[in-house]
């Protein structure tokens, strides 16, 4: 029993990550029907900057709960950046073009980001220091689920609400579902377009490097590869509970998160990504609008 | 004044750039030794190489724009320059001629690691055509590829473990093997629109990886296969140079082979249908297509050749693990047909043996070579989506002369 709620507690941290990455996918789906390649590198970057700033951080003498918060406070900041100058440079050009070509220069944005961390930084694994302080109340349960996990939970929980608040009450989200819905109809409303498209960017890429932020500290290390896998399993997640719906994303986190830890609990933990990828396959055979998502009829 | 402004934006540009690459071209940290390095240096490269570029991008911009309106208006001829020279039978007659005897020359005017990089241009030759015909042509975007290359060449390293089979046994095995891939991938995709098609094939690739990573009694795991046997010729033992020149001509001649065969398969009945369906899904079905039979020959046909390949590839290297086939060799065949031209034969060769030969003599910019793949990839989307040899479609001219008559049969 014990080894099943350990596992269903480290099914949701692991979920929670997961669902965090695909609420960025989602949006920009749902806007420009595009899969952005480069939103795991955006994560893999995120947590790139934190460990930067954390490091130069301690070593100037800073400790405890400041530098957490100066990190991943910049570490957002520039994810953001990165976000929105990616849109600007390989994305915006192509807003006419056939579907196939942003996807490839999706592609190719994201083998770019790869490398520019590898030559600029390196191509070890670096250690990430655990940003989270350790919680005194959670000292009796620290074999099933840590503070670090703790934490990682309430944070999802609590951006999700945020976001969701957001976007169905202020003027910005209002106009982002407007030109979800039709983005012809939304600019003749007034809506600027261009605009919506980078803050969707810039939204979608502030979470990934939250969730950047949350799994180094989890996992405790990190290296120029870490966006890849994960930005194909959060797409996983966002595909799950259908493309373009933001509980759905959460929703296929979660459950992406529970399948890979009670498979590999229960089954085999060497074929931890093969069960990925294999829901993600049936999921798109057998329900290709996903769990939550509406189905669209194409009219000719 | 338009100038001034061109320049503020140009600083702009560069300061942001500056800014954005900050903390990770600059300062590195070594967690170990608590030392901080600070790179100042990279952020005046990033400076000023980010004001210079800005220009250059805003005016290739402003030119594409400039030639889209000029398409849109008719006046410009459509079929580029590079398209006529090579229509003109005096000029690609010769060109050919001299481009053979080169081929056949080469192993021995240079040395036999030369022809071993151009055994392995060769090779990815192949496999460009053969994911030219998924992509280019059928326009489904195969993100997976590299699976279909994996299965030749664990096809031939595993056959030749356990049964001893050589490597002309194994050469149509490993094909006929990428065929029944191909349609194993491709009957579960067959509803999927464009990107979802490009996720799960990217998946499929992906697992086929790690099963042959993780499942140490059927592929011996990460070690891989060693000793795997060069390919025979009837019988007489050759030396390693001399296998080196034999396995060149014979890559040459299966290119040739693959040339000739999609260059029949496009103007074939399959091949006009795989165009059409790439153009226009629903028209094509209205049009009687068989939507199910030409996406997965598709498929077949185009994984026949990745699974040739991999045969040689074993036979080239004598030693294969799963570490050669991950997702940016897949990432690395695509940019070879959409650096060429999709759809275009010549354009993709072209493709692959520059971006094949092209970090072998530039050893100099190695640590930049996907760097600079990826920079290709985004620029060619954005200012050249066509490739560098566009591939025209055919166009029927109604010459006008017979005009009744003409028409009235039509």
């Amino acid at each position: 029993m014990e080894y099943f709620l350990e596992l269903l507690l480290g099914g949701l941290t692991r979920g929670s990550i997961y669902a965090l990455i695909a609420l960025g996918y989602t949006m920009v789906y749902g806007i420009i029907e595009l899969i952005n390649f480069a939103h795991g590198e955006i994560y893999m970057i995120g947590a790139f900057t934190a460990l930067i700033v954390a490091s130069v951080l301690t070593m100037s003498g800073m400790t405890g709960l400041s530098v957490l918060i100066l990190a991943s406070v910049v570490a957002v900041l520039y994810a953001a950046a990165y976000g929105f100058t990616v849109e600007k440079i390989a994305y915006k050009p192509l807003r006419q073009a056939p579907r196939l070509s942003p996807l490839i220069s999706a592609i190719g944005m994201s083998i770019f980001l790869q490398n520019y961390v590898l030559i600029a930084q390196t191509s070890d694994f670096l250690p990430f220091p655990n940003l989270i302080p350790d919680l005194p109340f959670m000292e009796p349960y620290a074999h099933i689920m840590g503070s670090t996990e703790l934490v990682i939970v309430l944070t999802t929980t609590v951006v999700t609400v945020i976001l969701t608040l957001f976007i169905k009450f202020t003027r910005i989200g209002k106009a982002m579902r407007a030109t979800a819905q039709d983005r012809g109809m939304a600019m003749l409303a007034g809506v600027n377009v261009n605009r919506v498209i980078s803050n969707t960017f810039i939204i979608g890429s502030a979470l990934a490097a939250i969730g950047g932020v949350l799994i180094a500290s989890h996992i405790g290390r990190i290296n120029f590869y870490i966006g890849f896998l994960a930005g194909i399993k959060a797409f996983t997640a966002a595909v799950l509970g259908g493309i373009g719906s933001i509980p759905g994303a959460v929703l296929g986190g979660l459950i992406l998160g529970w399948t890979e830890s009670f498979a590999t609990g229960y089954v085999s933990s060497d074929y931890e990504d093969v069960f990925a990828f294999c829901l993600l396959v049936l999921i798109l055979i057998f329900r290709p609008a996903g769990l939550l998502g509406r189905s669209t009829i194409q009219k000719v | 004044m338009k100038i001034l402004a061109e320049f503020r934006k140009s600083l702009i540009i560069s300061l942001w750039f500056m800014l954005l690459t900050f903390p990770i071209l600059v300062i590195r940290v070594n967690t170990i030794e608590k030392i901080v390095e600070w790179r100042w240096r990279n952020m005046a490269f990033i400076g000023i190489g980010s004001f210079l570029f800005s220009f250059v991008w805003r005016f290739m911009l402003e030119r594409r724009e400039r030639g889209r309106k000029l398409a849109e208006a008719g006046a410009v001829e459509t079929r580029p320059f590079s398209q006529r020279l090579l229509e003109d039978a005096r000029v690609y007659r010769p060109v050919l001629a001299a481009l053979a005897l080169f081929a056949v020359a080469f192993p021995f005017l240079f040395s036999s690691y030369q022809t071993n990089i151009m055994t392995t241009a060769l090779m990815y030759v192949m496999l460009g055509l053969g994911l030219n015909i998924v992509v280019g042509l059928a326009g489904l975007l195969d993100l997976g590829y590299v699976a279909f290359y994996a299965v030749g060449a664990y096809s031939y390293a595993l056959l030749n473990v356990h049964f001893g089979l050589g490597f002309w046994a194994v050469l149509p095995v490993g094909a006929l093997l990428g065929v029944l891939f191909g349609i194993l991938l491709g009957f579960p995709v067959l509803r999927l629109r464009g990107d979802y098609l490009a996720i799960v094939t990217l998946g499929f690739g992906e697992i086929i990886r790690l099963i042959l990573e993780n499942w140490n009694e059927f592929s011996f795991g990460p070690s891989g296969v060693a000793n795997i046997p060069r390919p025979g010729l009837f019988g007489i033992s050759l030396s390693l140079s001399e296998a080196t020149i034999y396995l060149y001509f014979l890559m040459l001649a299966l290119c040739l082979f693959t040339v000739f065969v999609v260059n029949r398969l496009q103007d074939s009945r399959i091949g006009r249908a795989w165009i059409a369906l790439r153009e226009d899904e629903v028209a094509c079905q209205a049009m009687g297509i068989d939507k199910t039979k030409t996406k997965l020959t598709a498929f077949a046909l185009g994984a026949t050749w990745a699974g040739m390949v991999g045969v040689i590839f074993a036979a080239k290297t004598t030693f294969i693990n799963p570490a050669s086939f991950t997702f940016l060799e897949s990432a690395m065949i695509l940019s070879i047909v959409v650096l060429g031209g999709m759809g275009s034969i010549v354009g993709v060769i072209l493709g692959a043996f520059i971006l094949i030969l092209t970090p072998e003599y530039l050893r100099a910019f190695s640590n930049y070579r996907m760097l600079l793949f990826g920079t290709t990839m985004v620029l060619m989307m954005v200012f050249r989506p066509q490739g560098i040899v566009t591939n025209v479609r055919r166009i029927y001219r109604f010459r006008g002369r017979e005009k009744n008559s003409e028409t009235a049969k039509a």
